[in-house]
């Protein structure tokens, strides 16, 4: 199918496809992103497992019309996968707006169809923000708690890394695949840090440097997010299509609404409900939630009954509490000579030097060297008043000398930045929509500065006129939701357990962001897809021990 | 700059074409809704077949693309090859076509092949497609802005080629191996 705009008939094409619960089923995984795909892809050899997504199944044949979405600008970002309307709606009522829906895509696959594939481990200090760095709160688990894991997850992604970073924690072996190679415009940049004292290394990428497990290798597409055409970029619907090879069964555009219990505590069914207007009730003996880092605190917020009136696993008060996101740190500018930007969508150095000065007062923070500052030709000649020979002239002028940096910084866990459930507004199944508080402390605030100046320094070392900094005022989210049922071992402060299982609930485990109790600055899905694993270890160990 | 066969491939493989099945296909005669305000002549009834269509977006391409590209007619038939496949956007750009064509025959006499480039340049900014936005279902500017210019741009500028003019031989849409970011300027 060609053409942006025939898309958008997924639900049309799957009116006939059989959305009933399975029976008798072991396990019900609330979600078919990265994490409930691990989770359903390691458990499906040994049992029997249905995935609920709210989503439709995308066709793979389409990708290439959603990449025109992504380059043409009638198109915004959340229509490249059919994000929006009713089914998404939600409410800001925070200090700052956030813009949910360019942060997520619902589907099989879930929000890595759209993500850049940034994939590195959090620092062993991460998981000790409040004993190492004052701030916080610990973990109630440890880098080495996790660090197989990680490996296991870089296995299961495909991850192309190398081992040239000195401020990464400890691994013992390679990546699966080598690191991609530095851009142009890194060697540009290597000059001017090596002036300054500031050290540059790769950074491991989900995408393939080589071809791995059947799929191609990157073939330089360079529209990464929000669509990756050849397969070169991991996404999740990898791991759903593996476990339904094992027997899974996921069931599409089911959009769970509530979770049911019984008197023991134990989650009886997810009730949910499909495109042709019937309601149904999945049973299983353990219950997976994987539904992103606002839509899990929503489920359980929604699921409240007269035993728990609060919620679902919210004894605690703390369901939907503690919503954090990164924040970006950028500046850019152009230099008086090519710098060959643009060719492919991710980048390929970075600099941890920074991150580990963490304190009280300065947060870990991570710098990153793009391959794509400035802007596309082909994005600029869709959009003007000018063709022929004058709009050729003027993608010569915007193309060709941009530079910029980017950054992640940490924010400290809030109670009062958090998800609930509004109080008028519905979406298309007459659930109340989320409610976003989105707060952010000064300790990020002023680190966004500190990342902002090392960031100028380096462009002015490299000769650039520096044209734009995204600084406190200017920061934005980077997409990733966290904290929203955090992880702790005293039932009364967390959510779930150091399992990632429900203190409430003893059949019921959160696979998501939103169990982490801090965030670093690392981007969140590698650590994401390891707690996933361990769910998986968890879930096996206590169905087979009954 | 010649344009070549690989850069029709490209720019398919690009934005994609598949031959496939046709969804939802837009009846020509929706095209025009909400429209009408703006002079347009309603082409609906004749609607241009395949080497019409062909014809009508070469002539127009050679407004819109620069002067320093040759080989052009041979580069808008082989893209359009794909684009052309009974899909709803296949349908869409004939519909607009015709919506050109009707315009040009009532404004200039002659259809849009016929007209020194000159007057095609003339005929798209008296239709306002310079300052319109693209828009599939929009107004008929809008829509050829969508259907023909931005097409045939698109095309163009997600090329080998039309990067190279910039000074990208990797543009964004194109896959031009992961090779080519490592590289410095030639
Ligand atoms: C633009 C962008 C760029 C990103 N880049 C990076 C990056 O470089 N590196 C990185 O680590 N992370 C990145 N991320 C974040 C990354 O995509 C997420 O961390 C990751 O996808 C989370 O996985 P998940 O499985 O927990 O949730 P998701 O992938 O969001 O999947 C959740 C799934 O649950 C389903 N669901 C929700 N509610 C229900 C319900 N009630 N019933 C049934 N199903 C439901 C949804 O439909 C969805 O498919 C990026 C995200 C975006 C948007
Ligand atoms: S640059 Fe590589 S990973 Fe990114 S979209 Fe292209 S092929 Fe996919």
């Amino acid at each position: 199918m060609s053409g942006a705009e025939s898309l958008g008939n997924e639900g049309a094409a799957g009116e006939d496809v059989d959305r009933t619960p399975v029976p008798n089923a072991d396990v019900c995984i609330v979600g078919a992103g990265p994490a409930g795909a691990l989770v359903a892809d390691r458990l499906a050899a040994d049992h029997e497992v249905v995935v609920l997504d709210a989503g439709p199944r995308f066709d793979p044949a389409d990708r290439l019309a959603r990449q025109e979405r992504a380059i043409r600008p009638f198109y915004g970002r959340p229509d490249v996968w059919g994000v929006g309307g009713e089914r998404d709606a939600y409410e800001n009522a925070g200090e700052r707006g956030y813009p949910l829906n360019h942060a997520r895509v619902k589907g099989v696959g879930g929000s890595t169809l759209h993500w850049q594939g940034m994939v590195m481990r959090l620092h062993e200090d991460d998981f000790n923000s409040g004993s190492e760095r004052g701030v916080g709160t610990d973990w109630p688990i440890d880098y080495a708690d996790l660090r197989p894991y990680y490996a296991d997850a870089e296995r299961e992604l495909g991850v192309a890394g190398a081992s040239d970073n000195p401020y990464a924690p400890p691994r013992e072996e390679p990546h699966p695949m080598p690191a991609f190679e530095p851009s142009y415009s890194d060697s540009l940049f290597a000059e001017a840090c090596e002036e300054l004292g500031i050290d540059m290394h790769s950074v491991p990428n989900a995408r393939n440097s080589e071809p791995y497990d059947d799929r191609s290798a990157c073939v330089g597409y360079g529209t990464c997010q929000p669509v990756c055409p050849s397969g070169g970029k991991y996404d999740a619907t990898v791991h759903v299509e593996r476990a339904e090879g094992k027997g899974a069964t996921v069931i599409d555009r089911a959009s769970v609404g509530t979770l049911e219990h019984d008197e023991e505590d134990r989650v009886t069914a997810a009730v949910y409900a499909t495109p042709d207007g019937e309601e149904h009730r999945q049973e299983a003996d353990a219950f997976v939630v994987a539904a992103g880092g606002v839509e899990t605190p929503r489920l359980l917020l929604l699921s409240a009954s007269d035993r728990h009136p609060s919620g679902l696993a919210n004894s605690s008060g703390h369901v939907g509490e503690f919503f954090m996101d990164h924040l970006f740190a950028g500046a850019g500018g152009t230099l008086d000579e090519p710098t060959r930007q643009n060719h492919v969508g991710f980048y390929t150095s970075a600099c941890d030097q920074f991150y580990d000065e963490a304190d009280e007062t300065q947060a870990p923070f991570k710098l990153e060297f793009f391959n794509y500052a400035g802007p596309s030709p082909v994005e600029m000649a869709l959009s003007g008043e000018d063709w022929g020979d004058p709009l050729l002239e003027r993608l010569r002028d915007g193309y060709g000398n941009h530079v910029a940096m980017g950054g992640l910084v940490e924010q400290v866990p809030q109670a009062d930045s958090r998800v609930a459930l509004a109080e008028d507004r519905t979406d298309d199944h007459g659930n109340p929509v989320p409610r976003i508080e989105w707060t952010v402390g000064d300790r990020a605030l002023d680190t966004i500065e500190r990342a902002n100046e090392i960031q100028v320094a380096i462009l002015e070392e490299l000769g650039a006129e520096v044209e734009w900094v995204a600084g406190p005022d200017a920061t934005g989210p980077a997409y990733h939701h966290m904290g929203t049922t955090r992880m702790s071992d005293d039932p009364e402060r967390g959510v779930v357990d150091a399992d990632c299982r429900t203190h409430d609930l003893e059949n019921c485990w959160i696979a998501s962001s939103s169990v982490f109790p801090t965030s670093g600055a690392m981007n969140p899905t590698l650590t994401i897809a390891a707690l996933a694993l361990r769910v998986a270890d968890d879930v096996d160990a206590r169905l087979s021990g009954a | 700059m010649e344009l070549t066969r690989r850069d029709a491939t490209a720019a398919l493989a690009a934005i994609g074409a598949t031959g496939g099945v046709a969804l939802g296909v837009r009846r020509t005669t929706d095209a025009g809704a909400g429209d009408g305000a703006d002079g347009a002549v309603d082409g609906a009834e004749e609607l241009p077949d395949d080497e019409a269509v062909r014809e009508t977006m070469a002539a127009t391409a050679a407004a819109v693309y620069p002067e320093a590209v040759s080989g052009i007619d041979a580069f808008v038939g082989g893209f359009l090859d794909g684009r052309l496949d009974g899909s709803a956007h296949g349908e869409g750009i004939r519909a607009a076509v015709a919506e050109l064509e009707s315009t040009a025959r009532s404004w200039y006499d002659a259809p849009v092949a016929d007209l020194p480039v000159a007057d095609r340049d003339e005929l798209l900014r008296g239709l306002g497609t310079d300052t319109a936005e693209e828009h599939p279902h929009g107004t008929t500017a809008e829509r050829v802005r969508y259907y023909v210019v931005n097409e045939l741009l698109l095309a163009l500028y997600a090329s080998p080629t039309g990067g190279e003019l910039v000074g990208i031989e990797n543009p964004q849409g194109y896959a031009g191996g992961a090779e080519s970011y490592t590289r410095g300027p030639p």
